[in-house]
């Protein structure tokens, strides 16, 4: 079993910050409402876990008598405990496959599959880089193969038109969300990586080392990206259509790929109906959606996922 | 683990004139607390011994259950370090190297400067002087490594080794911890040889000084070899530390364990992948955490032998005046 990744631990510290702050100021907020008991059960991804602990966090400050464990049995293994109905709640970093839903299906389980947030993880160079402002994610694949090892030292091993400057990598380490999602994005595999390269749970390290040497890259969450975009620069990645820049935007619309990804929470129909308090951390997690998003270092939802979100909700309750 | 760095014979403990008598005096007027605080001072006495043996018995089970997998052959000699990535490998050569390079460096400045400094303040600076002198050396003692690590990483790589003396040089490197370490140890160095070089008697001066040495021939000549097994002592225990030294090594060397040839480039000590991978999250009992443990072991056998060494040495080269 996988624990959650070290990137996004700083979000339940975030979330216990603000409420804090919304405690001060919501104290009058409606008492009555915390009328709701009970357990909800939520398991899966590893990735989509910050989420559902930072919604956890949030909703106990009004519900303090559920209680709502979050378990990190990966995407696959949560559907399967899904499935087999003995959780409310699957966390997915990916649509379910087919042959999931049939099990789903055999057993009588009714679902709907929420958007709860995008995740995406951007590829930075030296700002003194002038060769690799577009890399296409064969070039990507080619520097963090695991055949790479000791084998693609310099840029122009990468491409013979690049520069033979020496290649210094900063990556993720093996314990984390983002090493997972990055291999699996590129390399075709989670969990294969090079492992010639500086291995760090602190994205700090990724900046202070790709911002201070030349032939330098590293990779990390979009958002961390956001708040050093002076001292590094993002690489636009072509997957076969163009190349595209990472943003906000173009992770919300899937056009950034393969390094952006919806995340999903799949809620079973027979709990929400059954168990008021499914129901009610639901609603609240759909209500509170992007608040949650940006408490856990995710990409929100644009306009239109929000809707299509609301609209899923919608779903469970008629 | 404390190594013996007086210079002096053992003091002569003071007894009273009719001792027998006195004893056993005490001996049949037992006090009723008199018992519970024999007992506070023996657990005492005892706590350290039995925490030693503590961290042995925790380092050692777990490295035993990662030498079941893992040859000990391999261990040693392994060229590749790479536990948690999905092709294993667990050679801790890398590691050594790393630290090898960072200690070698470290003593590289600590050594010249720390036993120049020790010189100074015993041979030829004013009594006023070294009362100044010598705590202000000491303060750099205090200094939290984490902040000299900061300074590495910060301070050093940048401005000093890049701007200053225009190396190429990559932000995280063995060469700017081990400067910032060797820093960190010369008052440890300077502080415990200048205490060996003061303790050799003036006599010995003054007869150099008598038969028409200079000062720098007395201070080379009779006081250094005389002190050599406080200094000895001195430096070994700053070498110990420099072994030991996490904090510089985790914030400026680098996080990627490899054989390095040259000194601009980064590389992980085993101080350094024992605090990276304590923080990380292996399951408790799997393999990638008993790593922890076999590194631990082998750094603690480490800086054992680097003691006994030292012990040995200043048994076998003291002089006692």
């Amino acid at each position: 079993m996988k624990l959650t990744s070290i990137r996004r631990v700083a979000a339940p510290v975030a979330v216990a910050a603000s409420l804090t702050l919304l405690a001060a100021c919501g104290g009058q907020s409606n008492g009555a409402e915390g009328s709701v008991s009970g357990e909800v059960l939520a398991d899966g991804s590893s990735t989509v876990a910050p989420l559902t602990t930072a919604a956890q966090e949030l909703f106990r400050e009004e519900n303090s008598n559920v209680n709502v464990s979050v378990a990190t049995s990966g995407t696959g293994g949560g559907f399967e405990k899904f499935c087999a109905g003995k959780t409310d709640i699957s966390d997915a970093s990916r649509p379910i496959k087919d042959e999931e839903a049939a099990v789903c299906e055999e057993n009588g389980i009714e679902f709907t599959e929420i958007v709860v947030a995008n995740d995406a993880l951007t590829v930075v160079v030296n700002p003194e880089n002038d060769w690799a402002d577009c890399l296409t994610t064969e070039q990507l694949s080619t520097i963090w193969a695991p055949e790479s090892e000791g084998e693609v030292m310099s840029w122009s091993d990468v491409d013979p038109s690049f520069p033979d400057t020496p290649l210094d990598l900063y990556g993720a380490g093996t314990d984390s969300g983002t090493f997972d999602y990055f291999t699996e994005a590129i390399n075709g595999e989670e969990g294969a990586s090079r492992s010639d390269y500086n291995a760090t749970e602190d994205d700090n390290t990724t900046v202070q080392g790709v911002g201070g040497s030349e032939g330098a890259m590293g990779y990390f969450g979009l958002s961390y990206f956001e708040e050093n975009s002076d001292t590094l620069k993002a690489v636009e990645v072509d997957s076969g259509s163009g190349c595209v820049a990472p943003s906000i935007e173009t992770a919300q619309s899937g056009e950034y790929t393969p390094l952006s990804r919806p995340l999903f929470i799949y809620v079973a129909k027979q709990s929400y109906q059954d168990k008021p308090q499914v129901a009610a951390f639901v609603d609240y997690y759909v209500e509170n959606i992007n608040e949650i998003a940006e408490l856990a270092q995710f990409v929100p939802l644009n306009d239109e996922q929000v809707g299509e979100s609301e609209d899923e909700l919608a779903s469970l309750q008629g | 683990m404390s190594v013996n760095l007086t210079t002096q014979g053992p003091s002569s403990r003071t007894t009273g004139p009719e001792p027998a008598f006195n004893a056993s005096r005490l001996h049949h007027r037992r006090r009723p607390g008199e018992a519970a605080i024999l007992i506070v001072l023996r657990g005492a006495a005892l706590l350290s011994v039995m925490v030693t043996v503590g961290i042995i018995a925790a380092l050692v089970l777990p490295a035993v259950e990662f030498f079941r997998e893992i040859s000990f052959g391999d261990f040693l000699t392994g060229t590749r370090w790479a536990p948690t990535f999905a092709d294993q490998s667990f050679g801790v050569v890398p590691l050594v190297l790393g630290t090898l390079w960072t200690t070698v460096i470290g003593l590289c400045v600590a050594v010249p400067f720390g036993l120049g400094a020790a010189v100074f303040l015993s041979e030829y600076a004013s009594p006023r002087l070294r009362k100044w002198l010598k705590p202000i050396l000491e303060l750099l003692a205090g200094v939290p490594s984490v902040v000299y690590g900061f300074f590495a990483l910060q301070f050093v790589t940048p401005y000093f080794l890049r701007d200053f003396l225009g190396m190429e040089i990559q932000p995280y490197n063995v060469l700017a911890a081990g400067i910032v370490l060797g820093v960190m140890i010369i008052p440890t160095i300077a502080s415990l040889s200048e205490d060996a070089l003061s303790a050799v008697p003036n006599a010995l001066r003054d007869g150099s000084l008598a038969i028409g040495a200079n000062r720098m021939q007395t201070t080379l000549r009779v006081v250094f070899p005389a002190a050599l097994s406080g200094i000895a002592a001195a430096v070994v225990l700053g070498i110990s530390r420099a072994v030991g030294e996490t904090m510089i090594v985790a914030l400026a060397a680098g996080t990627q364990a490899r054989m390095i040839t040259d000194p601009t480039k980064g590389a992980q000590t085993m101080t350094g992948f024992i605090a990276q991978a304590a923080t990380g999250e292996n399951p408790v009992g799997s393999l990638e955490y008993n790593t922890l443990f076999a590194v631990g072991l082998l750094l603690f056998v480490i800086t054992l032998v680097i003691n006994m060494i030292s012990i040995a040495l200043v048994r076998r080269i003291r002089e006692a005046y």
